[in-house]
């Protein structure tokens, strides 16, 4: 039924969901490359103070200041949202809600294309005269507001264009998820048969749309300030550079979510299939969701505790802050109980995902210190945040991101990955990854500040240094850990065992698609009977019923 | 191409109709986060008044009838499209285009005015926002204009045939636009 299409609109200019997210996901994983390097050479530099970093040189505190809020933009921006939101949710919403494709497939090509422009920009950052933005992820004023103050111009306007960029392209994306999965489903597919990792995705995706607006409102006057001369931001001139915090953390702060979420749907993806239960607590996992999304809203100035803002707003941020654990520990508690008592096996997509989960407990688990405005006087600005966010994000972004590439990846290219090697590369990074940053914690309680580039500069850190460099070992055999990924990646695309339709003998509709789908998904549009994680039910033969497979039997027909 | 696309709409509202909401919905909160910010710094710092007293009230109020007449002439073209009066729909169209011009020129007029004054974006607090809150609105205005001319030009050569839901989409958007121009006209000139 497909046409013959020419090279550029297969594999180019492609309005195929199934293309533009593997164009997202190849562009996460080249952007993941340079965000660890740039891991690895902060990493360096704070164990071996200026000494020279193998395979590159000397460090100047300037080019660690461009690391810092290099390595920030590129892991939240450019790794996390491409590979998590970007390229599963283009990838999955359509294949598992039984649709086609998206609803606006040349919108979804043009969104793709934004986001290359996007990376373009922040590449070409990296080598204009300056050299690229250097005044943290979160770009601050007054330090971003004027070129003087960092002595970065062109490599910070390009920054806020990158961003502006990108913002464009995952509004368009955010539009058709919405669209899609309001307008595209197949009959018989209620909004209470999705599975949960696509209402994960458009709760993100909302999130993402409400947001953002205020930050592009803020970028458009960063920009005007320091192109314009506008003072927005600068006191000398009646401005404000509290304004910008507010507007950054009215979006930084969903953006939290807009990661979290998918990273926790393709857990919950996963965990049902290799325990063959269904889903404890279906529904009460979408309200948590909803309910956490809505109060994400309402928390973001827990980041600013310490920034001048009127201290009679730092318990009501907390409070909100603390409640929003209620939701997230209750989706965990139903991840646990799935478990319970199941049948588990443990291939790499299934350690992956239980990787999330006991990373992710330890993150949430630190934030209740973070969000607590006491606590958080202490260790506002030290490693111990660091550490925080690692915890969430890099359960979110890595384990969660490793757990669903190695769970889809027979859908997305036809093949199965190589397991030994899946198991090698989880365990070594479940080892290394703890092992780097459990010790953060501590020298973040020791009080070392984020963003210094040399600690043994201060006397009270120079004791902490051995832990220091214990964290940068620990680090540089975390990255050399992706190593058996990369090899399995690479061979199991060419020379993998040929997946069948369905290999994990999942309940989902992409699984009843081809391995991989063709233009246009499947022969025939599925229908639905049912809710998608019936594992082991009595009705049905095997231990998996399929949301597509009719039963003609009178129990089946009450669904 | 078009055979192996879904036309079934789950929830029976057409699906372009519910994507340009949701984009409005993100709209909204862009030109939102823009007012509250004005509204904060406003709150907390004085001598807006005597700054917007320099602004050129009489042109602002005629953009603000500008642009109200252009909204007439868009549902007066959506109008024709449910007539099925393609001539009509050619006129209004255009018109609402020309509209929208004439709103950028006094717009423009405006800038220059202000900025030979010594009113530029570079003169304090309340012309960072006037500029900054003009200017993002009449990006959207310009935005709004270009799908105007090439929804006309559609609509003249005879192709917008198959896809003239388009002109109530567009027409979503235009509106939008001039209500954020209902809230910047006060904010800004009357303050």
């Amino acid at each position: 039924m497909s046409e013959e299409l020419s090279f550029w609109r297969t594999y180019v200019f492609s309005t195929d969901h199934k293309t533009i997210a593997k164009q997202y996901l190849s562009l996460g994983l080249f952007w993941a490359l340079v965000g660890g390097l740039t891991a690895y050479l902060m990493r360096w530099q704070l164990a071996y103070p200026d000494t020279e970093v193998p395979g590159w040189g000397f460090i100047a505190p300037d080019f660690y200041n461009m690391l810092v809020t290099m390595h920030g933009t590129i892991m939240v921006f450019f790794v996390a949202m491409p590979i998590l939101l970007a390229s599963f949710g283009n990838f999955l919403i359509p294949l598992m809600i039984g649709s086609r494709d998206m609803a606006f497939p040349r919108l979804n090509m043009l969104s793709f294309w934004v986001f290359s422009l996007a990376s373009l920009t922040l590449l070409i950052s990296f080598f204009v005269p300056g050299g690229a933005a250097s005044a943290g992820w979160t770009g601050y004023p007054p330090l971003s507001a004027k070129a003087a103050y960092t002595g970065v111009n062109w490599g910070l306007n390009l920054w806020i264009l990158a961003l502006a960029l990108e913002f464009a392209s995952f509004l368009m994306g955010g539009v058709n998820f919405l669209t899609t999965t309001i307008n595209l489903r197949a009959p018989g597919m209620t909004f209470f048969r999705l599975p949960l990792i696509v209402w994960m995705q458009i709760t993100a995706a909302v999130l993402f749309m409400l947001s953002v607006g205020p930050l592009i409102a803020g970028a458009v006057m960063l920009l005007m300030d320091r192109v314009l001369g506008t003072t927005f931001y600068l006191p000398e001139g009646g401005g404000e550079p509290l304004l910008w915090q507010h507007l950054f953390w009215f979006f930084g702060h969903p953006e939290v979510y807009v990661i979290l979420l998918p990273g926790l749907g393709i857990v919950l993806e996963i965990m049902p299939v290799f325990s063959r239960k269904p889903i404890f607590g279906y529904r009460p996992i979408i309200y948590s969701t909803i309910a956490a999304g809505m109060l994400s809203f309402i928390v973001w100035a827990h980041h600013q505790f310490l920034s001048g803002m009127d201290p009679r707003l730092a318990m009501p941020f907390s409070i909100t802050t603390i409640i929003i654990s209620v939701p997230f520990a209750l989706i965990v508690f139903a991840m646990i109980a799935t478990l319970w008592r199941a049948s588990i096996s443990f291939p790499p997509p299934m350690l992956f995902a239980l990787g999330t989960l006991s990373i992710f407990i330890l993150g949430g688990l630190t934030g209740i210190f973070n969000g607590s405005a006491p606590v958080d006087i202490y260790i506002h600005d030290t490693y111990f945040v660091v550490a925080h966010f690692h915890y969430t994000l890099f359960s979110a972004t890595f384990f969660a991101g490793f757990a669903g590439l190695y769970f889809w990846f027979p859908k997305m290219f036809g093949r199965m990955m190589n397991e030994p090697l899946g198991k090698m590369h989880f365990w070594l990074t479940f080892i290394f990854f703890n092992a780097g940053f459990v010790p953060m914690h501590f020298v973040g309680l020791g009080g070392m500040m984020r963003r210094i580039a040399n600690p043994m500069q201060y006397e009270f850190l120079q004791p902490l240094q051995p832990i220091n460099t214990f964290i940068t070992i620990a680090s540089v055999l975390l990255l050399l850990s992706q190593i058996p990924f990369v090899v399995n990646f690479l061979w199991s695309l060419m020379r993998g065992q040929v997946a069948e339709r369905n290999p994990w003998q999942a309940n989902t509709l992409e699984w009843s698609a081809a391995s991989p789908p063709p233009h246009g998904n499947f022969e025939t549009v599925p229908a639905v009977y049912r809710s998608p994680y019936e594992y082991s039910s009595p009705e049905a033969a095997e231990d998996w019923l399929p949301q597509d497979r009719p039963l003609a039997s009178p129990a089946a027909a009450r669904q | 191409m078009d055979s192996r696309a879904q036309t079934l709409t789950s929830t029976g509202i057409p699906t372009g109709k519910v994507g340009v909401w949701w984009f409005l919905a993100s709209e909204i909160t862009v030109f939102g986060g823009l007012i509250a910010s004005y509204i904060v710094v406003r709150l907390g710092s004085s001598g807006w008044s005597e700054a917007a007293a320099h602004l050129n009230f009489s042109l602002g109020l005629a953009n603000t009838f500008v642009l109200l007449t252009s909204s007439l002439t868009m549902v007066l073209a959506f109008a024709a499209v449910e007539d099925k009066d393609p001539k009509r729909l050619g006129t209004y169209l255009g018109l609402t285009v020309l509209l929208g011009l004439a709103f950028l020129i006094i717009k423009a007029f405006e800038y220059t005015g202000e900025i030979a004054a010594g009113f530029t974006p570079a003169a304090g607090i309340f012309w960072s926002f006037y500029y900054g809150m003009t200017g993002l609105h009449a990006l959207h205005v310009l935005a709004g204009v270009i799908t105007n001319v090439i929804l006309s030009i559609a609509a003249i050569g005879k192709v917008l045939r198959p896809n003239e839901h388009r002109v109530e989409l567009a027409g979503l958007y235009w509106h939008f636009v001039d209500i954020v121009w209902i809230f910047l006209f006060p904010l800004l000139y009357l303050t």
